[in-house]
C-alpha cells in the first residue's frame, strides 16, 4: 500500500515527538547529571563524569536513611502487588455473576479512584488516630479498674496485666503494614479490578464449560485453564500494583506513621539537600520502576512468543 | 445448575476487596465527616457536635464580601489552575490519541506509541517533579539558553516554583489521564463513518468537530473527571514545584493536619468533597461511564 501520507499526519507527528520530549526530556536530563563529578553543581555544566553522587547515596543522606525509605518501599511494594493481583482476580471472579450489592462496590472502587487522595490520606489517619485512643482509654480503665484492688481474682489480675500492658507498650497501631498498607490497597485496587472487568468482559466462558465437562474441578479449570488465559492481563494488574505503590505519596503522605516511604523521603530531600546526590537518588528509583516495566513487558512478550509456537490446536482437525 | 453452594460464591469472592474498601475508604470517609464536627486539643480528638470547625475554614467569608476571604481565594486559585491545566490536558490528550488512532496505520507501530506515552505514569511523580529544576532553574537549562541567545540579559526567575511551573508539571504528569480514555472512546469508531463524512464532502475540522469528538464524548469526561479531581486535591505538585508559596484546597488540610488541627482539617476535607463531588456530578451528566466498560 503506498498511499501518501497527508500533511497532517507530519504536523501530527511532530506534536507527538515534541510531546514525546517534553514527557522523557527532563528525566533523562537528571538521570545524565546525575553522572556529575564530585565538583560539580545541580545544573549544567557537567564537571566530568563520576559515579561520586552515588557512592555519596550509598553511604546514607537524610534522616531517616534513604537506604531505609528505599527497603521500605520495596518491601510494601512487593507486599501490595501480592495482595492486590489475589483480591481483583476473586473480585473479577465475582463480578461475572450477579450479587447484592454489585453496584454499591463497583462505585465505592471508582470513588476510590477518583477522590482526592489527601481526603482519603487524613481520613485513614483519624481512623487510626481513633483506633489508637481507644485502645489506650481501654488500658487505662482496665488498670483503673482492675490493678491493685481488693479481693483481686485471676480473672482481675489478667485484665489488670493486659491493662498495664497497654500502658507500658502500646504506642499505634499505624504503620507501614497497617495503614500504609490499606492507603496503598486503595488506589491500586480499582485498577487491579478495571483491569479484571476488561479480561473477563473477552472471555469466553465455553473454554471453562468445556474442561468441566472433562471432569476438572474448579481448581482445575482456574489453574489449568483460566489462569494461562488471562496471564498476561495478571502480568498488568501486578505492573500497576507495584508501580503505583513504589511511586506512591499522596495517600501516604498521613498514613504511614513514623516509617517513611521513598517518595516521601525524596520530597523532605528536595527541601533540604542542595547536591546532585539528589538525582542519584532519582536515577535509582527511575532504574527500579524500569527495571519492573522492562520485566513485565518482557514477560508479556515471552508468553505471547509461546502462545505462537504452542499455539491452539483448534482447526487441525485433531 | 446453580445449587445452594455456588449462590454464595460471588459473596465470598468479592469480600476481600469490599472490606478492604470498607475499612480503608468508607469508614476512614465517616469518620472525617464525624470529626468535622469534634473538638480538639492539643494531643487528642474529642467528641463533640460543634459548627465551629466549618465556621473557622469560612472564616469571615460572608462579612467580608464582595472581598474574597482566604478560603474563597485558595479556591478560586485552585480552580484556576483546574481550568487551566483541563484545558491544556485536553487540547494534548485528544490530539496525540487522535494521531494515534487515525494517523498511524500499523496496530503494532500504535501499541508502542501508546506505550510511550503510558510509562511515564509507572515512573515516580516526584522525580518527574525534581527533573524540571535543571531545567527551570535560575541557573537551568532554559536560562542559559535565553542568556546565551541574548533574549535576556538577567536570568528569568518565574519559571520555577511559580504557578507556570506548578501548571507544566500538572500537565507533565496528568496528560496521560487524558490520552488512555480518548484513545479507548476513538479506537472504536467505526472508520466507515470518517470516510462517509469524508464523501458528503466535510471538511477534516468538521469530520472532527461533527463525527469525532461526539463519538469520544465519554473518553473525554472520563479524562476530565481523572484530571479535575486529581488536580483539586493536589498539594504535591503544587507544593513542590510552588516552591511551598502557592495555597490551594489540598494544601490547606495538609498544613491543618501537620498542625495537628483534625477537626479542622476534616472539616476542610469535607468541603472539598462536596466541590469535587459537584464536579464530577456535573460531567457524569454528559456520558454513562458504564457503557465504557
Amino acid at each position: 500500500m503506498t498511499e501518501t501520507r497527508s500533511r497532517a499526519f507530519y504536523i501530527l507527528s511532530a506534536v507527538f515527538a515534541l510531546y514525546v520530549l517534553f514527557l522523557y526530556g527532563p528525566t533523562i536530563t537528571i538521570l545524565v547529571l546525575s553522572f556529575q563529578g564530585p565538583s560539580g553543581g545541580m545544573t549544567f555544566p557537567m564537571n566530568g563524569v563520576s559515579l561520586h553522587w552515588f557512592h555519596n547515596l550509598w553511604a546514607g543522606i537524610g534522616v531517616p536513611n534513604v537506604v531505609d525509605a528505599l527497603s521500605n518501599s520495596l518491601k510494601l511494594g512487593i507486599v501490595v502487588t501480592i495482595i492486590t493481583v489475589v483480591i481483583s482476580i476473586l473480585a473479577g471472579y465475582a463480578f461475572r455473576r450477579r450479587f447484592r450489592g454489585q453496584d454499591a462496590l463497583f462505585f465505592t472502587a471508582i470513588a476510590s479512584l477518583i477522590l482526592p487522595s489527601i481526603i482519603v490520606s487524613l481520613g485513614i489517619a483519624l481512623e487510626f488516630q481513633l483506633f489508637n485512643q481507644t485502645i489506650t482509654a481501654w488500658g487505662d480503665s482496665l488498670v483503673e479498674n482492675y490493678v491493685d484492688i481488693e479481693n483481686p481474682t485471676a480473672w482481675t489480675n489478667f485484665l489488670g496485666f493486659i491493662g498495664s500492658s497497654i500502658q507500658d507498650n502500646f504506642q499505634t497501631l499505624m504503620g507501614l503494614f497497617t495503614s500504609g498498607l490499606g492507603a496503598h490497597l486503595t488506589w491500586t485496587l480499582p485498577f487491579g479490578l478495571l483491569i479484571m472487568f476488561a479480561v473477563f468482559n473477552r472471555f469466553n466462558p465455553a473454554y471453562e464449560e468445556a474442561a468441566r465437562d472433562l471432569g476438572a474441578s474448579p481448581w482445575q479449570t482456574f489453574r489449568f485453564v483460566v489462569l494461562p488465559m488471562i496471564l498476561p492481563s495478571l502480568i498488568g494488574v501486578a505492573l500497576f500494583g507495584f508501580t503505583l505503590s513504589w511511586d506512591e505519596i499522596a495517600r501516604s503522605s498521613q498514613a504511614v506513621g513514623s516509617a517513611n516511604t521513598l517518595p516521601l523521603t525524596l520530597r523532605g530531600l528536595t527541601t533540604t539537600v542542595t547536591t546532585p546526590v539528589i538525582y542519584a537518588l532519582g536515577t535509582v528509583t527511575t532504574a527500579v520502576s524500569f527495571a519492573v516495566i522492562g520485566t513485565a513487558i518482557l514477560t508479556l512478550l515471552i508468553v505471547q512468543a509461546r502462545r505462537r509456537r504452542h499455539g491452539s490446536d483448534a482447526g487441525r482437525g485433531v | 445448575m446453580l445449587d445452594e453452594k455456588s449462590r454464595w460464591t460471588p459473596y465470598w469472592q468479592a469480600a476481600p476487596l469490599a472490606i478492604v474498601f470498607l475499612v480503608f475508604f468508607v469508614l476512614p470517609l465517616a469518620i472525617t465527616f464525624m470529626v468535622s464536627f469534634w473538638t480538639y486539643t492539643g494531643y487528642s480528638i474529642e467528641p463533640a457536635l460543634v459548627g465551629d470547625n466549618y465556621a473557622s475554614a469560612f472564616d469571615k467569608c460572608i462579612d467580608s464580601l464582595p472581598d474574597l476571604c482566604t478560603t474563597f481565594r485558595t479556591y478560586l486559585s485552585t480552580l484556576k489552575f483546574c481550568l487551566m491545566v483541563w484545558l491544556i490536558t485536553l487540547v494534548l490528550g485528544f490530539t496525540i490519541a487522535y494521531y494515534l488512532v487515525f494517523e498511524i496505520k500499523s496496530p503494532t507501530t500504535r501499541i508502542v506509541l501508546a506505550l510511550l506515552t503510558t510509562i511515564p505514569f509507572w515512573t515516580s511523580n516526584v522525580i518527574r517533579m525534581i527533573s524540571w529544576i535543571p531545567l527551570l532553574g535560575r541557573n537551568g537549562l532554559v536560562n542559559q539558553a535565553l542568556m546565551g541567545a541574548g533574549i535576556t540579559h538577567e536570568p528569568v526567575d518565574w519559571l520555577l516554583y511559580s504557578s507556570f511551573s506548578v501548571t507544566l508539571s500538572l500537565v507533565h504528569i496528568n496528560t496521560v489521564f487524558m490520552i488512555v480514555p480518548i484513545l479507548n472512546s476513538m479506537s472504536r469508531i467505526d472508520k466507515s463513518l470518517i470516510e462517509a463524512a469524508y464523501d458528503n464532502g466535510a471538511s477534516a475540522w468538521q469530520t472532527i468537530w461533527n463525527v469525532i469528538v461526539p463519538l469520544s464524548k465519554t473518553g473525554i469526561a472520563i479524562g476530565s473527571i481523572f484530571v479535575i479531581t486529581v488536580v483539586m486535591g493536589d498539594f504535591i505538585s503544587i507544593g513542590l514545584m510552588g516552591g511551598q508559596q502557592i495555597a490551594s484546597a489540598g494544601k490547606v488540610i495538609e498544613t491543618q493536619i501537620t498542625a495537628l488541627q483534625f477537626p479542622i482539617a476534616a472539616a476542610n476535607a469535607i468541603v472539598l468533597l462536596a466541590v469535587v463531588l459537584m464536579i464530577i456530578w456535573t460531567l457524569l451528566r454528559f456520558v454513562d461511564i458504564r457503557k465504557e466498560l
